[in-house]
């Protein structure tokens, strides 16, 4: 079997004496999509932003490429940053610059090609996500739907290996929202892209993905295909599936901080 | 926590602080060659320029107008004392030394600290929070190169022509003064003006101006890049800036100031 194209091991990160992740330890191949879903709190962002690395881990590595992003030099991050493209929950788009400047950034930015090639090039990124027409506007001016697609755009600019979703479903109305998995599978399709999509929208996840990851209170608790996903006995992956409610007020940590509460305000019945 | 601990855990903070501003400071200067003309990265040059604008153009009518006000206030005072001696005409040299030596780089500072160091805060803490300076890092792009380092040539360009035009209606201030209250013409003003002028002085002015620019673009950038929230810490940001480049420059002008008298400047 080929090498994985990202390899996360044993991954522990705390934020504030909270564990939030807890020895992840995932591969990815080159090629597939993977969506990482989980609850919210479940470390999903956190460990996309380790993916990216946008911040250091308490231990644990986690190779790109078969690079080690925590132990590299600038130059070698940067390269592997070069190849991964990041669409953000909220688009990140850039607010002073119009959307065909927003893509023409990276193509200014970090290639020699002429203004002439740019032109063409930023027009067919804008074309290939359905914006073509857009491109003069500013974000501000932009759907929601719109701005995710002008993200995509953004983040195709250098025809990555690596894209990276962070909720792409998220405040989308169920049609922008089965059109952007669209376009996410047009993506895998036509540049052979590897995708991985952060998300708890479980019909995007079904639609797009060859196997889903899910965290759950740190840990990864499951990586498998769409179809043992779905067949799945384990407790946690159903409860998320079918979509149970958890009462958060019988929680064990909501009813330990009443115990201690009570305690320390001497209260009795 | 002890008193101690307080102080000790303060100094830190304080030293920290100094030290980002040093790292910051490095970071820009190494990248500085990409934002000149012909050299530097492409576009680069025009946001420099844009910069400038924004810093120098939007700024001139208040310099001006705090210029004019601080050399009419200069003028009047010193004239109520030495008019008891005769010797009303020492007011210009008087505004021109203080402007040219001080009062023009430190009103100019302040003016632009509180417009620009406040915008440049605002600008990148919003940038932070809507998650655009990690879409930058993502994209292999240094953020220092991209959003500060044109801000940074800007203003130590335009900081210190702003000095110069705030010092110069400063001076003018006085000649107003000076034309109501001892009836002295203006040809009469700015002859003595240039005498009292040394080029030493205009160039001690400048270098503080440089000096001062880089605190406040350094600080407005930096307390942008620390938002950490929402909105509300885009706005703290924001003050936060304007206090610290304030109280930054008036350090630095003293330390200038107590350089340049220790090694026999006069």
């Amino acid at each position: 079997m080929e090498d994985p194209i990202i390899s996360i091991r044993d991954l522990t990160v705390s934020y504030g004496g909270r564990r939030v992740l807890n020895g992840v330890s995932l591969d990815i191949q080159r090629g597939e999509v993977l969506a990482l879903l989980g609850g919210s709190g479940s470390g999903k962002s956190t460990m996309l932003r380790h993916i990216i690395g946008l911040a250091k881990p308490d231990s644990g590595t986690i190779h790109i490429q078969g690079i080690n992003i925590n132990e590299c030099s600038t130059h070698e991050l940067m390269a592997i940053r070069r190849d991964m493209g990041v669409a953000f929950q909220g688009s990140a788009l850039f607010s002073s610059m119009s959307v065909e400047e927003n893509i023409r950034l990276p193509l200014r930015e970090l290639t020699s090609l002429s203004e002439p090639v740019i032109e063409i090039m930023t027009f067919i990124k804008l074309a290939s996500v359905g914006l073509a027409e857009a491109g003069s506007l500013m974000p501000q001016e932009l759907s929601g739907g719109m701005k995710k697609r002008a993200a995509v755009a953004r983040a195709t600019a250098l025809d990555p290996e690596i894209l990276i979703f962070d909720e792409p479903s998220a405040g989308l109305d169920p049609i922008v929202a089965a059109e952007l998995d669209e376009l996410i599978l047009f993506l895998k399709r036509a540049f052979q892209m590897t995708v991985v999509v952060v998300t708890h929208e479980m019909a995007s996840a079904f639609r797009i993905a060859d196997r889903l990851a899910m965290l759950h209170n740190g840990c990864l608790i499951a990586v498998e295909s769409s179809k043992s996903f779905s067949e799945s006995t384990d407790p946690r992956i159903r409860q998320f599936l079918d979509r149970k409610p958890q009462r958060i007020t019988e929680s064990e940590s909501v009813q330990r901080r009443l115990r201690e509460l009570v305690s320390m305000t001497g209260v009795t019945r | 926590m002890s008193l101690f601990e307080a102080i000790g855990a303060g100094l830190i903070d304080r030293l920290a602080y100094v030290g980002g501003l040093t790292t910051q400071w490095v970071r820009a200067v190494a990248v500085l060659p990409r934002v000149l003309p012909f050299v530097g990265t492409r576009g680069r040059w025009q946001s420099a320029i844009r910069q400038m604008y924004a810093i120098g153009v939007g700024a001139l009518p208040m310099v001006a107008v705090v210029a004019s006000c601080a050399g009419c206030i200069l003028a009047i005072q010193s004239a109520t004392i030495l008019n008891q001696f005769g010797a009303i005409q020492l007011v210009i040299n008087i505004v021109v030394i203080a402007f040219t030596k001080e009062l023009g780089p430190l009103l100019t500072a302040t003016v632009v600290s509180g417009r620009s160091g406040s915008a440049f805060s605002a600008e990148i803490g919003t940038m932070v929070v809507t998650e655009e300076i990690d879409a930058l890092r993502t994209m292999a792009i240094d953020p220092v190169e991209l959003v500060l380092a044109p801000k940074f040539i800007a203003a130590m360009i335009v900081v210190p022509c702003l000095t110069i035009v705030g010092s110069c209606f400063g001076i003018l201030a006085g000649a107003g003064f000076m034309y109501l209250k001892a009836h002295m013409s203006l040809n009469i003003y700015c002859r003595y003006t240039l005498e009292a002028i040394r080029l030493h002085d205009v160039f001690t002015g400048l270098l503080k101006s440089v000096v001062f620019s880089a605190i406040i673009v350094h600080v407005g950038c930096l307390e942008g890049f620390k938002v950490a929230g929402g909105p509300e810490a885009v706005g703290r940001s924001a003050t936060s800036a304007v206090v610290k480049s304030t109280l930054l420059v008036v350090f630095a002008d003293l330390l200038i100031t107590a350089a340049l008298y220790l090694i026999g400047d006069n």
